[in-house]
């Protein structure tokens, strides 16, 4: 049976924290550390403790994430 | 947490694993147009049983059967139910067990009649996919290199990689870390060390990768609706070297017979 794994999950800003890296907590409950993507950034799109946002992850490092999506 | 399993624990394993692979030669001798999938899950269940083993899948997570049936553009965890095989179907048929207090899990992808040759291509490739990466199973390699052999045969053919599901570690639990995915770098993920037992099982689609979640909350369908293949096998790193687990033989030697 295949195993099902993250990659574009739902999750909630819970701390700021250096260069552009976040603490996220996801809907799982799980907390990872993930960074704002290029594109993101490029249009000064801010993000704040609070936010829900995308993160997208990889099956080979599942303590970090890279914010796609700031929902309204 | 991986856990890595001393040379007894690997032999329970291979019972297991061995067991897997003649339910699923049992099961191949019921394929044929007009059998519906739940009959095929009876054969399998009752065949475990008498096997002193349990269905590994009845109850993980609340699966409901034995088997995970997958038809056509099904790509993995189906549940088996009154749809009736027919003639020109793939049916993946995934199967696990748990005897001795360690699982065995396994996958074969079946051909009923005659299919159209874009399948068995498809098929074709994902088994090759499935050795390929079994090639690359060697103590000192890491998971990224099984992952990119998959990949680049699979898209060589120009057939596309499952990136949602991926294969796993297994042992006293079904799933276990690490992740095997079938798409990746060389040199990447987690080192291949003596000890470790992991499914390999490269899901191929003929058409996108997409996919998505039926309502049931378990089939996995592509989005596009093209056929799926999945081969799945357990392999030990053992002495440095790869010691697979499961085995395709028996039903293998059914298919031959019946040709």
């Amino acid at each position: 049976m295949a195993k099902q794994t993250a990659i574009e999950k739902d999750g909630t800003i819970i701390e700021a924290l250096s260069n552009a890296m976040f603490r996220v907590e996801l809907d799982n409950g799980h907390v990872i550390t993930a960074h704002i993507s290029g594109k993101m950034r490029m249009h000064y799109i801010k993000i704040l403790p609070g936010d829900k946002v995308k993160v997208e992850m990889s099956p080979y490092d599942l303590s970090k994430g890279r914010i796609t999506f700031r929902y309204k | 947490m991986i856990s890595y399993k001393t040379d007894e624990e690997i032999e329970l394993l291979r019972e297991s694993n061995l067991l897997v692979s003649k339910t699923l030669a049992e099961v191949a001798r019921h394929i044929a147009p007009g059998v519906t999938t739940l009959s095929l899950d009876k054969v399998a269940e009752e065949y475990i049983r008498d096997n002193g083993a349990i269905p590994g899948f009845l109850g993980y997570n609340g699966f409901p059967a034995t088997l995970c049936i997958s038809i056509n553009d099904a790509v993995v965890h189906g549940i088996p139910g009154e749809r009736r095989l027919q003639e020109g179907d793939v049916v993946s048929v995934d199967c696990g067990v748990l005897k001795s207090g360690f699982y065995g899990d396994s996958a074969f992808t079946f051909e009923v009649g005659i299919v159209a040759d874009n399948v068995k291509k498809l098929l074709k490739v994902t088994r090759e996919c499935l050795s390929l990466g079994l090639e690359k199973v060697e103590a000192g390699n890491r998971v990224g290199d099984i992952s990119s052999a998959v990949q680049e045969n699979a898209e060589k053919n120009g057939f596309t990689v499952v990136r949602e599901m991926v294969g796993h570690g297994l042992g006293r639990n079904l799933h276990e870390s690490p992740e095997v995915p079938n798409y990746g770098r060389r040199g990447q993920g987690p080192m291949l060390k003596n000890g470790m037992v992991i499914c390999i099982e490269p899901m191929i689609n003929a058409g996108k990768r997409q996919i998505f979640q039926e309502k049931d909350g378990w089939t996995i369908r592509t989005q596009d609706g093209k056929p799926s293949a999945h081969f799945e096998l357990a392999v030990a790193v053992r002495n440095g070297k790869a010691d697979v687990l499961s085995t395709f033989k028996f039903i293998d030697e059914f298919l031959e017979q019946k040709a």
